[in-house]
């Protein structure tokens, strides 16, 4: 069980995140979807201190992190149990793709190189990229950066896998294998928030929508009922816009 | 003009090549300390540590800012009369030392301006991942700054193996002050200092070969 409380996140004297209360239940899929510039990355960005939060209280299973007293490693703590999938894949550019999923196994959670290749074959196999092993991200399609960048966080076996914006830098040609990389996450009843513009795919994978404006959550509900039966005026409206595009 | 004792230079040759360890010695350590030193306080200069910054600013200003033989003269013939502990220190140890000072001021700029062109993100995935700052730094910016950084330091390694001509003025007898010797006996000065000017010449020259040859492993992860 996640549980968010009060999460505020502000720059100067623009409020970015405005005390955001969220609960997410084990092995669930939360979608959040929402006009750009609205916080949605902030919130994920804030759930595992990339970027600090300045009030709210996360709490992850049996480990709670407070805004005003968190120390380095408390963060540390709450890092060790969130994956976080970017954007921009954000691979280790001088480190080839099975060291990419290797990286933190050895240097984070200290286990033998051995174990820790052997898990990381596995992951490639996975994600269907054992021929890249050795490959360096540079030399990858952004489609085979992401399903690493993916590897890496299922490497991490974290109670909470975020995904921000993970097909948006991608040409569509590769938006189809990440996903369904996704989906296969999903199955495995790992539990995921993910920021996305993708409506069809938020629609098939979450069990739960939230959509997110100014900073707040203004409305949340099972796909259908968010997307075919909104309540908010706010929410038709950027479905009606994103839909129409 | 008179012509060149072609003989005499190629008798000095072997004379003079005996040193080269001496001078490769000398460069090759203030480098590895000067590396290090530099790395140090580049990455300070990133964090920005309070008061140590100030000194670290101070002293890159200092060594960057005053000549490397009024430096060498400073420590060598200057501090021991102020600080007698340094009154046993040698030409070799003080040329070390000084050649390390002065190129590591240089090089921690360079490193620090290596560090800040790293990509954000590669910070970011770093610390999402759940690596401290310092795991962070040494397995993952530090090493892509490095590919960046690697020809200009490269580059202060040439021009310190020629710096290192400068300890002759410390007493040291390495390949300058054996010339300088041989030609003050042999009153052949132009041919002694020939001699010595191609020997520094082939000692850069194989490091530039051996300068390409890094720069082609170190790319070798952004190789498409």
């Amino acid at each position: 069980m996640i549980s968010i409380r009060g999460l505020t996140k502000r720059y100067g004297t623009n409020t970015v995140l405005d005390a955001i209360d969220l609960d997410i239940a084990e092995g669930e899929h939360v979608a959040i979807i929402g006009p750009s510039g609205t916080g949605k990355s902030t919130l994920l960005r804030c759930l595992n201190y990339l970027d600090r939060p300045d009030g709210g209280v996360i709490r992850i299973g049996d480990m709670t992190i407070d805004a005003a007293t968190a120390r380095p490693a408390d963060i540390l703590a709450l890092r060790r149990r969130t994956a976080f999938v970017f954007q921009s894949y954000a691979l280790f550019a001088n480190k080839t793709a099975r060291e990419n999923i290797t990286e933190a196994l050895i240097t984070v959670q200290r286990k033998p190189r051995a174990e820790a290749e052997a898990r990381a074959n596995a992951i490639l196999g996975e994600i269907g990229l054992s021929d890249k092993a050795s490959a360096y991200p540079a030399a990858l399609s952004g489609g085979q950066q992401q399903r690493i960048g993916i590897g890496r966080a299922m490497a991490q076996d974290a109670s909470l896998m975020l995904f921000d914006e993970p097909t948006s830098a991608l040409d569509p040609e590769w938006v189809g294998e990440v996903l369904d990389l996704m989906r296969r996450v999903a199955e495995r009843r790992q539990t995921m928030l993910i920021v996305t513009h993708e409506m069809q795919f938020a629609r098939e994978i979450a069990d739960r929508v939230i959509f997110m404006d100014g900073g707040r959550i203004v409305e949340q509900g099972p796909p259908a009922q968010l997307f075919d039966a909104p309540r908010d005026e706010r929410t038709e409206s950027f479905l009606r816009r994103v839909t129409k595009a | 003009m008179r012509a060149l004792d072609l003989d005499y230079m190629l008798g000095l040759v072997p004379v003079i090549l005996g040193y080269v360890p001496l001078t490769i010695g000398m460069a090759l350590a203030a480098m590895v300390c000067a590396l290090a030193l530099a790395s140090l306080m580049a990455v300070e200069r990133v964090v920005r540590v309070p008061v140590l910054d100030q000194f670290v600013q101070l002293f890159i200003s200092f060594f960057r800012g005053t000549p490397l033989l009024v430096q060498l003269f400073l420590f060598y013939y200057g501090l021991p009369q102020i600080l007698p502990v340094l009154a046993g220190i040698n030409g070799v140890t003080a040329a070390i030392i000084g050649l390390t000072l002065h190129f590591s001021a240089y090089m921690a700029e360079s490193i620090r301006a290596a560090i800040l062109g790293v990509d954000r993100s590669q910070w970011e995935a770093a610390q999402a991942v759940g690596m401290t700052q310092v795991q962070s730094m040494r397995r993952i910016i530090l090493p892509q700054a490095a590919r960046v950084a690697a020809p200009t330091l490269v580059n202060y390694f040439i021009d310190m193996i020629k710096s290192t001509s400068l300890a002759f003025t410390l007493g040291v007898t390495e390949m300058m002050g054996a010339t300088q010797k041989e030609a003050a006996g042999s009153f052949l000065y132009f041919e002694a200092f020939l001699v010595v000017a191609m020997l520094y010449w082939a000692i850069v020259e194989t490091l530039s070969f051996l300068q390409k040859r890094l720069e082609r492993r170190l790319n070798k992860a952004f190789a498409r």
